[in-house]
């Protein structure tokens, strides 16, 4: 009898949108249960700009995270671990406020039920103070750890104002890349894009093509990513780059219209646009299925 | 010094006034002040002509502010109490979206402008 995983339930299920990347195969019924040691999935969500104001772009500004909270902790099974892929908050050039904000987003996010949550800063989080508030609230803004096989990167590419990562945590990146083997899982969470997808709109990091070429001395290697607020798949060399949707407005497709204004709030389909994705990690062969799930469940 | 080498300098000589002249004769390039603030440029839209290279003179009037225009691969930091100085060249006809791309406040994100290319 052919068993079906999670994943596999979902798409049957109709639930998402599901993208399988990094492989050539679909589902894992028939792989064997010490491969299933080896897999496991987590949550992205992106670019909940708590503090945002625009009745236009999103009448529920104050309860569109809390909802997205809610549908992650009905998920059926819990994921190993939540990240949040940077723009926690909304910019503002008022410390006070920047803090208010951090202070009332932490809290909104201690609802989760999965407490292994990650973070990392974006432009509206950092730009203005070099992260020093977000240092407060949420940590570090680059920094790596392991996860059942997979060695996972936060790179840092919006505490420089001019969007840069800078030499020293390029040094930082090109060293611990080093120390890992050649067909070593690596995933790398950033909130800009690293490759310029549409730098008009400044959707593009300043030295992002030097992170790039330092990844690629490794075979396996995805990248995650928010901060253009839609869904976005795009491949580098042998790198795969995933852009979520955000979680307070959604943004047009690059390069379709002039300028990037913020999509309009349509009525007639609430929180269109917005959502967040679950990844399932996969060792043999290493692939990441992507699930795409809507803030409000259908 | 022989008539042959004479007529040579006389030659290069000619040639090197005649450069000259050509280089005087060239009309300047437009220089065309753009002025950066919080959260907007002044002009905000440039209208350039196709191939006649432009001089935009940059300023910013409080913070550091970023000018970047990459369909044109231009770009410049503004800091204030500094000119910075880019060539631009129009080599293609339309409209061109320019930004700021140094983080610098509130509006940064709609801190923008467009570049018309004319005939």
């Amino acid at each position: 009898m052919k068993t079906i995983d999670r994943r596999e339930f979902l798409t049957l299920a109709g639930l998402g949108g599901v993208v399988l990347v990094g492989g050539a195969c679909f589902g894992r019924a028939a792989a064997a249960a010490d491969a299933d040691a080896d897999e496991f999935y987590f949550v992205q969500l992106s670019d909940p700009h708590w503090g945002f104001e625009g009745p236009a772009q999103n009448p529920d500004a104050t309860g569109t995270l809390q909802k997205a909270i809610a549908a992650v902790n009905a998920l059926k099974e819990p994921p190993d671990f939540i990240v949040f892929t940077g723009d926690l908050t909304h910019t503002t050039e008022d410390g006070k406020v920047r803090r208010k904000r951090m202070d009332e987003v932490r809290a909104i996010i201690g609802e989760l039920k999965v407490k292994d949550v990650r973070f990392m800063p974006g432009e509206h989080d950092a730009s203005l103070d070099h992260g020093k508030a977000f240092g407060e609230f949420f940590g570090r803004t680059h920094y790596t750890f392991d996860h059942k096989g997979v060695h996972f990167i936060t790179l840092d590419n919006v505490s420089d104002p001019t969007a840069a990562i800078g030499g020293d945590q390029l040094a930082w990146l090109a060293a611990d890349i080093e120390r890992q083997s050649a067909d070593a899982r690596i995933v790398v969470f950033t909130h800009r894009p690293l490759f310029d997808l549409y730098p008009q709109w400044d959707w593009a990091t300043a030295d992002g093509a030097k992170a790039i070429e330092i990844l690629q001395r490794r075979e396996n290697v995805t990248v995650f990513y928010g901060h253009i607020h839609q869904e976005h798949h795009h491949v580098t060399g042998h790198i795969e780059h995933h852009a979520a949707r955000g979680l307070m407005f959604a943004l047009p497709a690059p390069g379709s219209q002039l300028k990037r204004t913020p999509v309009a709030w349509d009525p007639a389909q609430p929180y269109k646009g917005l959502g967040f994705r679950e990844v399932e990690a996969e060792a043999r062969p290493v692939k990441y299925g992507i699930t795409e799930l809507p803030v409000v469940p259908a | 010094m022989s008539a042959q080498r004479r007529a040579f300098l006389g030659a290069i000589a000619a040639t090197a006034i005649g450069a000259a002249l050509s280089v005087r004769s060239q009309p300047a390039e437009r220089v065309i002040p753009v002025r950066a603030y919080k959260f907007s440029y002044d002009p905000d839209a440039i209208v350039v002509k196709l191939n006649e290279p432009v001089i935009l003179e940059l300023t910013s009037s409080d913070v550091p502010m970023g000018f970047n225009a990459p369909d044109f691969a231009v770009r410049a930091t503004i800091i204030p109490g500094q000119t910075s100085r880019v060539r631009l060249v129009p080599n293609k006809t339309g409209t061109f979206v320019f930004h700021c791309d140094v983080f610098c406040g509130d509006g940064h994100e709609d801190m923008d402008g467009t570049i018309e290319v004319v005939p």
